[in-house]
């Protein structure tokens, strides 16, 4: 698949703002980056609130991201795109969302937040109004989902990418250097996995890498086109980021974004882990 | 905190703190580990690991690095200027 299909950039968002057949949607861990300013005409979409289950550790259901996507205002024959902060963390795991729950329309702004900001481009404080819509979701894709079982009955048959930093996965440190290291659970990483941190996807101001780069990068580091592909990390954020990489722009048939990720592998009973200290 | 080993500082242009500016930590290898956006007075914090690190502040139209050694239980201060 061409990557226009699935990216588009800062200049195509500018020339579509006033399109009524696209909706903008920022999607942040940092609810305050959208209260300050966003690109014109965008929604939010809250990681925490909006898509995870406030009780039991999952997604919302089929019938709660109906209701979210129908009070937001979008429908089912809008194409969505999405940006956000954290060089699109949030916003890959939102794409990935919106492709498990069918909905196909769906691309994300390349760069995100951040080389919208650097190109010193719009931003606006008024909030869209947007008419309220009788959204349809499909049953969930989980074609494209991991589970615990299935990444430990992986370990040295399918590609593993632990695209974490390189201190995560040797057991350094338990959670990204701009958050505190408080997590219980044990440091280190699935066995037979590879670590290629989701940054080397990326360029500094947060645009993908060439599809030759990022071919190079994957083949480079041992990944195997030929196998499937379970990516993790920490939350399944940042190895969403890798899933559209790998699904999405290489056009790699079977990936699957483990959402559980190290939070939950890491606590685990009995499961085995590779730590490197 | 005693466990923590933290770099934080303020990114400034012109003298004036830098507010919104991206400031990226890369690891002795120059590998990102991650990265933060400054507060309105333009300060940031990284919770690291002791050893050599390079902060990069990315701004629109501005670009700057800086070298710092961090050791566990202390607070490395660091500025960047654009």
């Amino acid at each position: 698949m061409p990557r226009s299909n699935v990216l588009v950039d800062a200049d195509w968002v500018e020339q579509h703002l006033d399109d009524k057949a696209i909706v903008l949607v920022e999607v942040d861990e940092d609810t305050a980056a959208y209260d300050k300013n966003h690109i014109r005409g965008a929604v939010r979409i809250d990681w925490k609130q909006d898509l995870q289950d406030p009780v039991r550790r999952d997604f919302v259901s089929k019938e709660q991201f109906e209701k979210l996507l129908s009070e937001k205002g979008i429908s089912n024959d809008e194409t969505v795109v999405l940006y956000g902060g954290n060089n699109n963390w949030f916003a890959a795991y939102a794409y990935w969302y919106f492709k498990l729950y069918g909905h196909d329309k769906v691309k994300l702004l390349d760069g995100g937040r951040k080389k919208w900001e650097l190109d010193s481009r719009e931003l606006v404080e008024e909030v869209p109004q947007r008419a309220a819509t009788q959204y349809k979701a499909k049953s969930p894709n989980n074609k494209i989902r991991a589970f615990r079982d299935e990444v430990v009955e992986s370990i040295n048959k399918k590609n593993l990418v632990d695209v974490r930093s390189p201190d995560e996965f040797s057991g350094k440190l338990l959670a990204p250097a701009h958050l505190p290291q408080e997590q219980s659970q044990r440091a280190g990483h699935v066995p037979s996995a590879k670590n290629i941190p989701w940054s080397k996807a990326a360029n500094d101001d947060g645009t993908f890498r060439s599809d030759d780069e990022l071919t190079e990068l994957y083949k480079g580091e041992g990944v195997d086109f030929k196998k499937d592909t379970i990516a993790y990390c920490r939350i399944g954020e940042r190895s969403a980021h890798t899933w559209f990489v790998l699904h999405e722009i290489l056009d790699q048939p079977n990936v699957k974004n483990y959402d559980g990720s190290w939070t939950e592998y890491g606590s685990l009973v009995g499961v085995p882990i590779e730590k490197d200290v | 905190m005693a466990s923590e080993t933290v770099i934080q500082g303020t990114v400034t242009r012109g003298g004036q703190p830098e507010g919104g500016a991206y400031v990226r930590l890369l690891d002795s290898s120059g590998e990102f580990t991650a990265e933060v956006v400054t507060s309105a007075t333009g300060a940031f914090r990284f919770f690291a690991r002791p050893g050599s690190w390079t902060l990069r502040a990315l701004a629109a139209g501005a670009q700057a690095d800086a070298s710092v050694e961090a050791q566990q239980g202390t607070v490395t201060e660091a500025q960047i200027t654009l």
